[in-house]
């Protein structure tokens, strides 16, 4: 691609002095005189580029250092070393130009007045964003139509349920019409439909508005959705950056084999490890290079009724990235 | 990549008239907010009356007690200073620094950070929005007071211009001040000792607690030099002094040059505050 990168990271660092002492009234008294703490390095020296328009996930178990991340490249927090540049500006400037242009939304932080209706939030948000009148009107009626939240926003925020906040505090974050996203755990905490909804909506808003989206989530159902590029960080440090599918390809030894059989089969250790059986359905999990062979074996010796070929679910894929991070 | 739509950018509008646009708002909107909360405001003012009625019956009674003053101030001058300082002190009530405690250790700042406006701006725009429902409601009271203490008022039109402006001066002291101590919290996180002591200097420095002619002499002249004077005595003795036109307007430069002073200390501070945000809780 010709353009510039709408996010670029180089050696990005980020480090922490975090107070700590043992338990107790002694260690309290001896922490007056002299202060313990240890240094954290919750960003450990990252590189990457994500292009405008592109949506890449970015994953990673509780402390790996996506929160921090996304929080320096939105100008909440200083770097302490490398540099990050989005949409061509230094997000820690914060100049008026950059967050015009940005938006980072966090699943379990409020920004919208508890007391008044959405309506009104949104209004102050126009006028804190300079957006001229038309265009506010135009894009909170498109998005309020998109998210179905038309009955919502009348009513005091406080009054709402999470996942309805929810849907409100996205509309809120967009209304400036951001070309950059980053969403911290978007989905957090809701249920399964809801889930659903949001994730329809980031992905219709990014196709309207051509914007670039960042995301973070613990649910693997949102990055499946949305995302093709993923980021994997632990400890951090990237582990992986790649297209989705290429993850499970690159980690994964392993494919799964579902195969419904007549009359259960029998024992079918002698194809793979069973790892679970479903009355006539049996899955195997078999060793990456020994598929095509299997798969054909089966089909000669058994009874076969159907029989599907699968990647390892990104879950399983994601936890090994992990375990193995965790044992080097 | 699927196939995406690029929109332009939104239309910028000039900074002033984005300003104008923004402290509108948030005026109408803290306005909105504080008529729903008209009970609790109700009994936060009543709360704050009891500060200066007892501080008016204590002195009126000394006055009487006096053969009718004290240092020239009767029993009606207190009752006029005390009924103003009523009004002062809804006036210049602002953002507090147990406010920005709350905003940097819970991470509460993260949402205002993110916006392209300084959260100062907010803050000044939302107190500011939320004196005019509070003018209203202190209305009844002050008439209660009016007939129960009866004090005794000789206004001249430049002392009322000059106390109406007065008043938001008195307010945006305040509010740098105590906003340039709020921003302690990012190297200490709690900021209620150093609060106190605040308020403690500004009881006995600003004439909150006794009409600074009372004091003596060196104490008022500390207090000349120190900004909690032209928070409280200022504008309440502009009003119901005696003060010539040219104490009013050096008053009011005054009020000008200590609203300059904060506004350039809390920026000093917050240039350096800021890098120690560790946006934890959100």
């Amino acid at each position: 691609m010709g353009s510039d990168p709408a996010v670029h990271v180089d050696g990005l660092l980020k480090l922490f002095d975090v107070p700590e002492r043992d338990e107790g009234l002694k260690a309290a008294t001896k922490s007056l005189v002299r202060r313990k703490t240890r240094e954290v390095r919750a960003v450990d020296g990252i590189s990457f580029d994500i292009e405008p328009g592109e949506i890449v996930g970015f994953l990673g178990p509780n402390g790996a250092g996506k929160t921090t991340t996304l929080k320096m490249l939105s100008g909440l927090l200083y770097v302490s070393d490398g540099e990050a540049r989005v949409l061509g500006h230094v997000p820690s400037k914060r100049e008026r130009d950059f967050l015009r242009r940005i938006s980072l939304v966090m699943g379990n932080r409020n920004q919208l007045n508890w007391d008044l209706p959405a309506l009104d939030s949104f209004e102050l948000n126009r006028s804190i964003y300079q957006i001229p009148r038309p265009d506010f009107l135009a894009l909170r009626d498109e998005l309020v139509g998109l998210l179905e939240i038309g009955d919502l926003v009348r009513k005091p925020v406080r009054q709402l349920s999470l996942g309805e906040r929810m849907k409100v505090e996205i509309v809120g974050s967009l209304l400036h019409r951001p070309q950059v996203l980053f969403l911290d755990e978007p989905t957090i905490g809701l249920d399964v439909t809801m889930q659903k909804r949001i994730r329809e909506f980031v992905a219709e808003y990014r196709r309207r508005h051509g914007a670039t989206v960042m995301l973070t989530s613990h649910y693997m159902a949102d990055v499946e959705a949305l995302c093709e590029r993923v980021i994997v960080i632990h400890h951090g440090k990237i582990l992986f950056d790649g297209d989705l599918t290429a993850l499970a390809g690159t980690v994964a030894a392993w494919k799964t084999i579902a195969v419904a059989l007549e009359n259960g089969g029998g024992d079918l250790s002698a194809y793979g490890e069973v790892i679970h059986r479903d009355g006539d359905l049996v899955t195997l999990r078999v060793a990456k290079a020994e598929t095509a062979r299997v798969t054909a074996r089966l089909l000669a010796e058994q009874d076969v009724l159907d029989l599907n070929v699968e990647d390892p679910p990104i879950e399983d894929v994601i936890e090994l990235v992990f375990a193995r991070a965790s044992v080097e | 990549m699927s196939s995406t739509a690029t929109t332009p950018e939104l239309a910028k509008v000039g900074r002033l008239r984005s300003l104008t646009d923004f402290y509108w708002t948030t005026i109408r909107l803290a306005i909105a907010e504080q008529f729903q909360y008209r009970a609790a405001t109700y009994m936060y003012i009543l709360g704050m009356v009891a500060e200066p009625v007892i501080y008016l019956v204590v002195w009126s009674t000394i006055a009487d007690q006096s053969g009718g003053s004290l240092n020239g101030l009767s029993a009606g001058d207190f009752a006029a200073y005390y009924i103003v300082w009523t009004l002062v002190r809804t006036m210049n009530i602002v953002f507090t620094p147990y406010g920005w405690e709350w905003r940097i250790r819970e991470g509460q700042l993260s949402g205002q950070l993110l916006r392209p406006l300084h959260p100062i701006h907010y803050d000044v725009a939302e107190f500011a929005g939320g004196k005019i429902p509070w003018l209203i409601y202190y209305l009844p009271i002050a008439i209660v007071l009016t007939l129960i203490f009866q004090p005794t008022f000789d206004v001249r039109p430049a002392e009322v211009a000059v106390f109406a402006v007065a008043i938001w001066g008195a307010y945006l002291i305040r509010t740098f001040n105590q906003t340039a101590l709020g921003l302690v919290c990012f190297w200490t996180t709690r900021v209620g000792a150093l609060f106190s002591l605040y308020i403690m200097l500004e009881l006995l420095l600003s004439g909150r607690l006794v009409p600074l002619t009372l004091m003596p002499d060196w104490v008022q002249t500390v207090a000349w030099l120190l900004p909690f004077r032209w928070t409280f005595y200022f504008p309440i003795e502009a009003l119901v002094g005696d003060l010539s036109d040219e104490q009013l307007l050096g008053g009011l430069a005054m009020q000008i040059f200590w609203i300059l002073v904060g506004i350039g200390v809390f920026s000093l501070v917050w240039r350096y505050a800021v890098r120690r945000y560790t946006a934890v809780g959100n």
